[in-house]
């Protein structure tokens, strides 16, 4: 039984505990001194590095770890330099950033949004990050870029091909060096008209989540505007392991080609169950039978091996490619880790560089700063007339000429368009590259209905 | 005190001063010390220990008085968020209405799943409430996306309306949430000498909900209710005998122990405003009875221990990578360093789960009464008397 008996002393003492306890947080509520969140004030400066380790995205996430393990290196003057050698910028020396010696944090976001936003924070709250980059998942990248732009660090997104990231979703602090759904969608149209022809009937399978969503519209609308035809769209968990389900209908929808919006280990395994099925030897509608896979990298082919020959799909960038960049990026990651880089460590890798090389030509780590310098001065793309066609140009990162838009953060480049290599030479042999498709061709305005919506807002140096 | 007998006064006053004090507590290391990794003190992970501790203790109302064994609660706790989140949308950044709709939310949905769920006891009960929490999963994820967000998660936009607040900051950015215009992400740094200590407003806002979540739960374990449930649990089928109809309590300890998971979803969403259905999946919900069981269930502090230490593990061990292992061992000499640092990479950074699952596995077969009962034992060692133990090992109710 409860004692409920009141008395005077009891009141007294019961509300004083009451009124100190609530008192408590107005005694903290003065903001800190600091001039800008987790300003570096002694020899080092922290990066957070924060990437699925675990989950159906882990194979990219330790890719990313590598390059950014290999960024440091360089930027702190050791290895060979790798692509400092090459960027067009010459602000980084080799001596860390500003003078101060890079140091790193890493993270597991397991390839979900809550976890990878408990992660960022620690970096930023405990480990005092003052930049965090990674995420291979654009549900994660979108919550982490916005998580960043609320606490007033610079966020630069690692592998997220949704249109979202820099579309409805985009925010002053987060930068992408990475392509999007829609540039590879405008890639791969005019070879897959030129491959199969322009009376196909599509049937896509797609990641239930912002990348596969946008992936699947993009697509859809550049094979509808050729003349294709879309019979169904089925959407898929992220963390399905088992697509045999999902790829038995196929047989009889009467499309005659199955369009995999899936990524990593999703799409290895999707692709395994529709060779298993044996869609790649049948025919429907007087024609072969064909699967496209629009988004996808060495690591990927790897894990799918011999299913992968002769599938067509678009990439960031490849470890073949023959400018001075990509040599030697390729070089210094091959002697460090014994095999070539994937698009994923790559475009981690030029982040990190981007990003030491807009806070060195700031001379600020002010994330208010940094982002004036990576949104540059006037420089635009040559060939293409648009009033956006502005931001910072750069050259020798190991995509050619590179244009980060300042109206959106996003980067324009060339897209590749890629095929599962029919004899491969050697076991990092897997991808061919059918074509280099130019920036021009992949270009869109910042007001494009996919990416309408959004608001960059004001960049944010939080304290 | 606040009609608690002299114990249980005794037991709220020094969690109050835990939690009060633990910006303080969870900073032992100084600043920039190798040992710094191991310090907790900072807000997001203080946050989460007071808010699983919530969670834990709403859980235990449950399993530790009736021994229902729920293993869905991670449907409430994401029912929670989301209405959460919904009310930064539509109404305002004040965290009030928020949580008080996550609370009613996740209580009508306790009170429809519990309605059915407890029908049935023991492991089929079980099962039940793991069915309709992936039921819900699912819903979440796929079938109810234009809601949920699916598996990117419901966020804020510049776009939302918010009648009481406003859309966008003056500055063109989304407002932050907040009490009354104290904001939640509001924190003061204090150095003292090496040390340095933070102290937020969304901790100390997540403290106070936890300590009155806290004091009503003693209520409840200590009320004639409690007993009627402790009934349950020790022979249901008895009480049937005697012409009692159990059903009304138990749904109402389900009822209560929902509405504190929604609470908990709910503070979740205050402190970071993301609902993502990844809360609800079913691993969420095993959390909460590894929290209860570690701890120990059916204790009034058990739970609270235990979701601090699976936080901590979470969030300090899994952050843990090599170079940092290369660091601790590089007095080793090369070939044995790069042994011990190959076994030791496996049971931290992604492989924390190992390190849990070991401690868990121990606890388990060494102390069946939790965390709490090797407090107790230390405590019986201390004061150096036998008896003394065996009382105290007699007074634990270990979970069946």
């Amino acid at each position: 039984m409860s004692k409920t008996d009141i008395s005077r002393r009891g009141v007294l003492k019961s509300g004083a505990v009451a009124g100190a306890g609530l008192a408590v947080p107005t005694i903290f509520t003065a903001s800190s001194a600091h001039a800008f969140t987790n300003e570096p004030t002694g020899s080092s400066v922290t990066l957070g590095f924060n990437v699925p380790q675990t989950g159906p995205y882990a194979d990219e996430g330790m890719d990313e770890l590598r390059a950014f393990q290999l960024a440091v290196e360089h930027l702190n003057g050791g290895g060979d330099g790798g692509m400092l050698q090459t960027f067009s910028s010459k602000a980084l020396k080799g001596n860390g950033i500003l003078g101060k010696e890079v140091k790193f944090v890493t993270g597991d976001t397991q390839t979900k949004s809550d976890a990878a936003r408990a992660s960022a924070k620690s970096m930023i709250e405990k480990d005092g990050a003052i930049m965090v980059s990674g995420g291979s998942s654009s549900g994660v990248a979108v919550a982490v870029q916005g998580l960043c732009q609320e606490a007033g660090v610079i966020f630069m997104a690692g592998l997220t091909h949704s249109n979202d990231t820099t579309g409805k979703d985009k925010k002053a602090n987060g930068f992408r060096h990475f392509f999007n759904a829609y540039m590879s969608a405008a890639a791969l149209a005019p070879v897959l008209e030129k491959l199969y022809g322009k009376d196909r009937k599509a049937y896509h399978l797609t990641a239930d989540y912002t990348w596969g969503w946008t992936q699947q519209e993009s697509i859809a609308a550049a094979t509808e505007a050729m003349g294709w035809e879309t019979v169904n769209n089925v959407l898929t968990p992220l963390a399905s392991t088992d697509f045999s389900s999902y790829i038995a209908p196929v047989l009889n929808s009467g499309a005659d080609v199955l369009v995999l919006n899936h990524y990593g280990g999703n799409m290895v395994n999707s692709l395994t169950n529709a060779v298993q099925f044996g869609l790649r030897e049948k025919q429907a509608n007087g024609k072969n039978f064909e699967i496209v896979v629009p988004l996808y990298s060495e690591l990927m082919a790897k894990g799918a091996g011999e299913n992968i020959k002769g599938i067509v799909g678009s990439s960031n960038w490849d470890w073949k490619l023959q400018d001075e960049g990509t040599k030697a990026f390729v070089k210094s990651f091959g002697t460090k880790y014994g095999f070539p880089p994937s698009q994923a460590a790559q475009t981690c890798y030029v982040q990190a560089l981007l990003y030491a090389d807009a806070v060195e030509r700031a001379g600020s780590f002010n994330p208010c700063a940094v982002v004036e310098a990576l949104e540059g001065g006037d420089s635009s793309l040559p060939g293409i007339s648009s009033p956006s066609n502005k931001g910072y140009l750069f050259d020798g990162l190991g995509n050619g000429q590179t244009l980060y838009r300042s109206a959106d953060h996003q980067c324009f480049k060339d897209v590749l368009v890629v095929k599962g290599q029919e004899n491969p030479t050697s076991e990092f042999d897997l991808l061919e590259v059918v074509e280099v498709t130019p920036v021009a061709q992949v270009w869109y305005e910042p007001d494009n209905p996919m990416f309408a919506g959004g608001n960059l807002g004001k960049c944010n140096p939080g304290a | 005190m606040f009609g608690l007998d002299k114990k249980d006064t005794t037991l709220l006053i020094v969690v109050a001063l835990m939690v009060l004090l633990a910006p303080f507590i969870l900073n032992p290391f100084p600043e920039g010390s190798a040992m710094a990794q191991f310090n907790a003190g900072y807000p997001d992970l203080m946050q989460r220990f007071v808010i699983f501790g919530i969670f834990a203790i709403g859980f235990n109302i449950l399993f530790g008085l009736t021994g229902y064994l729920s293993f869905g609660h991670a449907a409430f706790l994401g029912v929670g968020s989301y209405s959460a989140v919904w009310m930064f949308k539509l109404l305002s950044m004040n965290i009030i209405p928020a949580i008080v709709l996550s609370i009613l939310v996740s209580g009508i949905f306790a009170a429809v799943i519990g309605f059915v769920s407890l029908r049935r006891s023991g492991i089929y009960f079980s099962i039940l409430t793991l069915a309709f929490a992936q039921m819900s999963y699912n819903l979440a994820y796929s079938v109810l996306t234009p809601i949920t967000n699916g598996e990117t998660g419901l966020q804020l936009s510049l776009n939302d309306p918010r009648i009481l607040g406003s859309s966008a900051t003056a500055d063109g950015s989304i407002p932050v949430t907040s009490l009354f215009g104290l904001e939640m992400r509001a924190a003061e740094q204090i150095q003292i000498g090496p040390w340095a200590f933070q102290f937020s407003v969304g901790f100390y806002t997540c403290a106070i909900i936890m300590l009155i979540a806290f004091y009503l739960s003693i209520r409840i374990f200590r009320s004639p209710f409690g007993l009627m449930l402790r009934a349950v649990k020790s022979n249901q089928q008895r009480m049937n005998y005697t012409g009692l109809n159990t059903r009304p309590y138990t749904l109402t300890a389900f009822i209560i122990s929902g509405m504190y998971a929604g609470l908990a979803g709910g503070l979740l969403a205050c402190m970071d405003p993301l609902a993502g259905a990844e809360r609800m999946q079913w691993t969420a919900s095993g959390e909460v009875v590894l929290m209860t069981i570690l701890g120990g269930a059916g204790t009034l502090i058990g739970p609270v221990l235990g979701a601090g230490f699976i936080k901590y593990f979470e969030n300090i061990f899994s952050k843990i990578n090599e170079s940092t292992l290369d660091g601790w061992f590089s007095f080793l000499p090369d070939g044995l360093q790069h042994a011990v640092v190959w076994v030791a990479d496996h049971f931290v950074g992604s492989g924390w789960h190992l390190t849990l699952g070991i401690l868990f596995m121990l606890v388990v077969i060494f102390l069946p009464g939790g965390l709490v009962e090797g407090g107790q034992r230390i405590y019986a060692w201390i004061s150096g008397s036998k008896r003394k133990a065996k009382a105290a090992e007699t007074k634990t109710e270990p979970a069946e």
